[in-house]
């Protein structure tokens, strides 16, 4: 089939038609920075409103809109397409595959999202308003009680759904099939078995959120009453099914993480990486595990105590493959030959930051503390900790690892660093306060507060503030970088760097692997 | 993000499968688009619209779904003479195996959502409703005088005289079945539709499985008869279930507005029978694929198996859906 070997079509077609990983990968990525700054906007627009207590600049009801759909964009539309836009550039090239299995698929997996955002953020338009029952959508607040725009809303996420599934079988296909010869399981690289696994989490709870939110569509139009006690269902009951997505999902989001930093370290470390092995086994005990503990998000509910019992000890187990995880990243930096590179900040960045968001994890996840813990602040400091600490700062060091081989350029190695160090500042200030004032009372999802936060809530403005700026300078040194960067005359481009991905031409050809590479 | 020409291949060595650019999943995303916002539009018109308004949301939906269906249409042709042009190598065969194997999974996990539903009501709400243990105390003030038993004859709401008697906000009114779909008097079994259906989707299993033994064997004939039954019963299954959602509505009582039993009666029939439905039109294309192009060999029949696998599949779950939706 030698006439597909050809280049990209021209102009718009190339995008609109793509069926190449590269390019459709691209497009994910593109598309999730711009969600990125879409959800990054209404997190501003909440900390302006939290910068003194007082009601001063929007509504308390659009204020709820806005944590809504900060929380929905940020989950679904930036952090999630980021990691699949990562793995279809990468996971063809890192086995020695040609393309992920199944390309138009792929092709619509992407082309879905667009259109679903579109959907989405035009509830904010529609009368009643958007959604402002916060991103986990709790009956009765999203059923009884919520505006009409709520359909909208339940059909975006099937669609969103849909996408999920289609990209997560692609994955499992390519990575089932089209491995080179020699790329035995044992030798895929940790960012191909993370996402593998996680592929699999979708596969699993994608239908379960498409349940959820069928189950609501039902409720609020025809009249069923699942999650309404007078008809003998329970509104407790969304809350299970909720979660049992729900929990699996956050570690959707961290496995690839996990991936991105497990390739990094060891090339600024120069050192293979410790324990593969039991990164491995780690990473599908974590998978597992995700599965039985939903119920930890529900301590207060009222559950029975030997279901609180069982929740919490299932949760406390998961801190042991993690810390294997965290062990394994800092051995193997242990007497490496280190440097200090842009990616290589991000990642040290996500362990140290990590390792917080899951010590509060740990805290969160006793039943007797949760108790006081339970939807206040300390909550939200501990999920941003896992969420940009973890998920988006290793997102940032990904990009900056790859870009020079995707685009055959370098970036600004300055411009990097200052944009770790200020990223890095103004994640801390706009975080580390919300544990004080979460242990101290103040409950999440308010526009108004006690006048004890004060002082803490401003300090976290201002680091949100700065958080958001740094990420202008992220967009314009990765645009001055395609645009104008100096070319990379290695196509190792790193010097610790191992995998297939770098034996192959910088940039990388628009057909990488033609012929399937012999891996040793 | 920049790229170059990719460079020749090496006569002689295998090469992969990358297919051209194409229009079908941009064509599929507006389809998809439009039948999901119009579909969207008709449940709003419903439910807050103002009652009798002219509205052009069905249009939007059909235009649609008709939009979406055409392009899967497309696609599974292309798909398919790709196939008989002996494009497909057998490793992008085993994509597709894969891919199918990997759906039914995610389909299996749809079902596991209302199943787990079922099974957490009947277990832990409906005691705790009715008051039992810790987590029901506070019940015996909510709905004072509500018993549960299963299938539910009467809701927490009419427990206590009614919505305007119930002291939480709902938009509901929920009114009990005076007969469940539960077996009723042995003497009247031949009566009993779910016992007709789970014979007729048990049969077209097996007819499907003798369908798929032709094709191994090349006995064409064996095929399409067989493969033609199953297509038929099939369709006698979701007539029956037509029946029998029309017995609930007119005879029993039995609806969606019926409390928990109704609600996890058709949301778990109803999408059982979307499934039969689904699997159905897939079999049906099979078999015009065989009669009338005399598609497939003993050794190259994705689209068959696929097919029926998923046959299999929605048959299982009518067994699960007869054991604990109907009898226990």
């Amino acid at each position: 089939m030698g006439e597909h070997h050809h280049g990209p079509a021209k102009g718009l077609k190339r995008w609109i038609f793509a069926t190449n990983h590269k390019d459709i990968g691209t497009m994910y990525l593109w598309f999730s920075f711009a969600m990125f700054l879409l959800g990054g906007a209404f997190a501003m627009i909440i900390r302006a409103e939290l910068f003194q207590p007082g009601l001063q600049l929007v509504e308390p009801g659009f204020f709820n809109q806005m944590t809504t759909m900060h929380g929905l964009i940020m989950v679904f539309g930036a952090i999630m397409p980021s990691f699949v836009g990562l793995a279809n550039w990468m996971i063809p090239m890192m086995i020695g595959a040609p393309d992920m299995a199944l390309p138009r698929m792929n092709n619509l997996s992407f082309w879905i999202l667009p259109p679903t955002f579109l959907l989405l953020a035009s509830t904010l338009f529609m009368e009643g308003g958007a959604p402002a029952f916060g991103w986990t959508f709790y009956a009765p607040l999203s059923t009884t009680y919520a505006p009409p725009s709520v359909t909208f809303f339940i059909f975006a996420v099937h669609l969103l759904g849909l996408s999920s599934i289609m990209g997560s079988i692609n994955i499992v296909a390519t990575v089932w099939n089209l491995r080179a010869p020699g790329m035995t399981w044992m030798k895929m690289p940790l960012f191909v078995w993370t996402w593998f696994i996680t592929a699999y989490l979708l596969i699993a709870v994608m239908p379960v959120l498409a349940g959820a939110v069928t189950m609501m569509l039902m409720d609020i139009h025809f009249g069923t009453s699942f999650f309404s006690a007078a008809g003998g269902g329970d509104p407790v009951l969304f809350q299970h099914v909720f979660w049992f997505f729900g929990h699996p999902e956050v570690y959707i989001i961290i496995l690839p993480a996990f991936g991105v930093v497990s390739q990094i370290i060891p090339t600024f470390a120069r050192k293979p990486l410790f324990g593969y092995d039991s990164m491995v086994y780690a990473t599908a005990s974590i998978a597992f595990l995700s599965f039985i503990v939903w119920a930890h998000h529900m301590y207060t509910v009222g559950m029975p105590i030997a279901g609180e019992l069982f929740f919490m000890y299932a949760t406390l187990l998961i801190a042991v493959p993690t810390g294997v995880k965290v062990f394994n990243w800092i051995t193997t930096m242990w007497r490496g030959a280190m440097t200090f590179e842009t990616p290589m900040l991000f990642c040290i960045g996500f362990v140290v930051l990590f390792t917080l968001g899951g010590f509060t994890g740990v805290m969160l996840s006793m039943a007797p503390s949760d108790f006081q813990y339970h939807d206040s602040y300390f909550v939200v400091a501990h999920f941003h900790y896992v969420m940009v600490a973890g998920a988006v700062f290793s997102m940032t060091g990904a990009v900056y690892y790859w870009l020079p081989k995707w685009c055959g350029r370098m970036y600004s190695e300055p411009m990097g660093k200052i944009h770790f160090w200020i990223s890095f500042v103004g994640f801390n200030l706009a975080f580390f306060p919300q544990h004080f004032v979460g242990l101290a009372g103040m409950p999440r999802r308010i526009p108004d507060y006690a006048s004890q936060f004060a002082d803490f809530n401003m300090l976290s403005s201002v680091g949100a503030f700065i958080y958001g700026g740094s990420q202008i300078l992220f967009l314009y040194n990765v645009i001055s970088t395609i645009v104008a960067g100096k070319p990379v005359s290695d196509d190792k481009v790193w010097e610790g760097a191992e995998g297939l991905e770098w034996t192959v031409a910088t940039p990388a050809p628009f057909h990488t692997f033609a012929v399937p590479p012999r891996v040793k | 993000m920049a790229t170059q020409q990719g460079s020749a291949v090496p006569a002689g060595h295998e090469e992969y499968y990358v297919p051209e650019s194409s229009g079908m999943a941009i064509s599929a995303t507006i389809g998809l688009l439009l039948s999901i916002y119009g579909a969207a539009s008709v449940l709003n018109d419903m439910t807050f619209g103002e009652p009798g308004a002219e509205t052009n949301s069905w249009t939007i939906f059909i235009c649609g779904l008709f939009w979406f269906v055409a392009t899967l249409f497309m696609w599974f042709r292309t798909a398919i003479r790709e196939n008989r042009a002996g494009m497909n190598s057998a490793q992008l065969k085993k994509s597709y195996v894969l891919g199918m194997f990997w759906f039914i999974f995610s389909e299996v996990m749809f079902f596991f959502v209302f199943f787990s539903v079922l099974f957490y009501v009947r277990v832990l709400v409906g005691p705790w409703l009715a008051g039992e243990g810790e987590a029901g105390a506070m019940n015996h003030l909510l709905w004072p005088g509500f018993e549960f038993d299963w299938p539910t004859m009467q809701t927490p709401q009419e427990a206590v005289g009614g919505a305007a008697g119930q002291p939480i906000a709902n938009h509901g009114e929920f009114f009990s079945p005076h007969t469940s779909m539960a077996f009723g008097e042995v003497e009247h079994w031949w009566h009993w539709l779910p016992m007709w259906n789970t014979v007729i989707l048990l049969s077209s299993s097996v007819t499907v499985h003798i369908a798929h033994l032709g094709l191994l064997e090349n006995n064409r004939g064996k095929l399409n008869l067989w493969l033609g039954i199953t297509v038929a019963l099939a369709s006698v299954f979701l007539a029956l279930q037509v029946l029998e959602y029309h017995e609930a509505y007119t005879l029993y009582g039995l609806t969606l507005n019926s409390g928990i039993y109704g609600s996890t009666f058709f949301m778990l029939t109803g999408f059982h029978g979307f499934h039969v439905a689904m699997g159905m039109t897939m079999l049906l294309v099979q078999w015009l694929r065989s009669i009338r192009g005399g598609h497939f060999t003993a050794d190259d029949h994705f689209g068959f198996e696929a097919s029926s696998w998923y046959w299999h599949f929605v048959d299982v779950v009518w067994v699960m859906l007869f054991l604990f939706v109907y009898i226990f």
